[in-house]
């Protein structure tokens, strides 16, 4: 199931953080080789998620960890307006309707459906927050993992020849929520339902 | 909304007190035909700025009480960034309740609609708006005014870090050569499509760069952004 979860809320799901942060451990330091720290216990964190940063996760049914990205404001702190300017032609990409998305991860072994349910997770926070792009720093071979799913990013910079970063901006649109509910084969009442969990409690208060 | 609001943006804009800032704050008010605005901002060593139009009873009473520490609006928005109406906090510890029904007697209102702002270096604030209406009319409210109400909150917050800076513009403020580029294009009436190809870029990624600097720029739109940039001189047409 997705799951939107806020850096505190984390500690709540013991099992599902950390194999969170040993997954990107695998992905980023392991599989795709970046210059990463991961820690004693083998969990690959940085600054960002000391920012309070709002994660969307899919839970494989054991309650481990299937993928997850992470999502910040870029009116605060982001990894493209402090460290990739280069990338942007020195645009400072700072506005209230772009939140950044970085470190899109996906545990060894999950399948195509799992990719496509993370980013209709995303795509549903940025619908659901009045959100036009998130923009991230990512590997350009995940390109590959994003064309399949028909989700593009248009590309804004790529750093030197060999080294594996780009800059990236997702758009998000109704037309792309349609598409990748479908690829993930979740309907929309599921998904509403997963957002709303999260977002909307349903006790309403208006007791006085 | 976006006609009415721009005059007042251009009010803000030209803030350069805090006493201006509080006097915007009730023209916004106004503007948006609610019954209170709240602005409340913690920078990164814990100082504190509210700009609001609240009776000073109940600042008082809420300072008196120590309301914040139990306040499910400021337990709901700190260490989350998302705009929530109050209906989806968690009200239904007994305190909570008390508290709601207090703020009521007090004038503040039985609906409220709150947007939590992150700014630079860990400064971060809440906007908020609150009303006596139906269920269903805040949410039509909402609903219809969530957009510029982001825009606003944070266009707000720019000016108040500006006044606690002491500065014109924040560094973080000016215009790229990029930026201005594209600013400048459309200023000499380019569409869109006709700019990006000069700049040898995408459509998507120029509007984000215009997005980008509409927001540095304190305006509501594009035309808004070009005018603003026009006048402070950074544009060469």
């Amino acid at each position: 199931m997705i799951r939107y979860l806020y850096g505190h809320e984390l500690d709540r799901f013991p099992k599902l953080k950390s194999t969170m942060f040993q997954d990107r451990a695998a992905q980023f330091k392991g599989r795709l080789g970046w210059d990463v720290t991961v820690d004693e216990l083998g969990h690959e964190r940085d600054c960002y998620d000391d920012q309070a940063p709002l994660y969307v996760l899919w839970q494989k049914p054991d309650g481990g960890h299937g993928g997850s990205m992470r999502f910040l404001p870029t009116t605060g702190p982001t990894m493209v307006n402090d460290h990739f300017k280069a990338l942007t032609s020195g645009v400072e990409i700072r506005s209230p309707h772009i939140w950044e998305c970085t470190r899109f991860c996906l545990s060894s072994g999950a399948g195509a459906n799992v990719s496509a349910a993370l980013m209709l997770g995303g795509v549903e926070v940025g619908l659901g927050f009045h959100l036009s792009d998130a923009i991230g720093v990512f590997d350009p071979r995940m390109e590959r993992v994003y064309r399949k799913l028909g989700w593009q990013p248009t590309i804004l910079g790529r750093a030197e020849e060999g080294s594996a970063i780009a800059v990236g901006l997702w758009e998000f649109s109704e037309k792309v929520r349609t598409l990748l509910s479908w690829r993930a084969g979740i309907s929309r009442d599921l998904s509403k339902h997963w957002f709303e969990r999260s977002f909307g409690r349903q006790s309403l208060a208006q007791v006085a | 909304m976006a006609k009415r609001l721009q005059p007042i943006l251009d009010d803000i804009a030209r803030v350069t007190t805090l006493d201006e800032l509080q006097q915007a704050i009730f023209a916004l008010r106004d503007a948006f035909g609610v019954k209170h605005i709240i602005y409340h901002s913690v920078n990164s060593t814990g100082e504190q700025y509210a700009a609001l139009t609240y009776d000073q009873k109940w600042v008082d009473r809420y300072l008196a009480k120590d309301y914040a520490r139990i306040d499910p609006v400021v337990l709901g928005c700190y260490q989350r960034f998302h705009p929530v109406d109050w209906k989806k906090l968690d009200w239904s510890s007994k305190v909570a309740r008390s508290f709601l029904a207090e703020a009521i007697e007090y004038g503040i209102g039985n609906q409220g609609f709150s947007i939590p702002i992150r700014g630079p270096s860990g400064q971060f604030a809440l906007f908020t708006l609150s009303d006596d209406n139906t269920d269903e009319n805040w949410a039509q409210f909402t609903a219809n005014n969530v957009t510029d109400l982001i825009l606003v909150a944070h266009f707000i917050n720019q000016k108040a870090l500006e006044i606690e800076r002491g500065t014109d513009i924040l560094p973080e403020q000016q215009l790229s050569p990029r930026e201005t580029d594209a600013l400048t294009l459309l200023a000499m009436g380019y569409s869109r499509a006709q700019a990006a190809d000069s700049l040898s870029i995408s459509e998507h990624t120029l509007r984000v760069y215009i997005e980008a600097a509409r927001f540095k720029l304190g305006a509501m739109n594009t035309t808004h952004a070009v005018a603003r940039a026009m006048a402070r001189g950074l544009l060469v047409v």
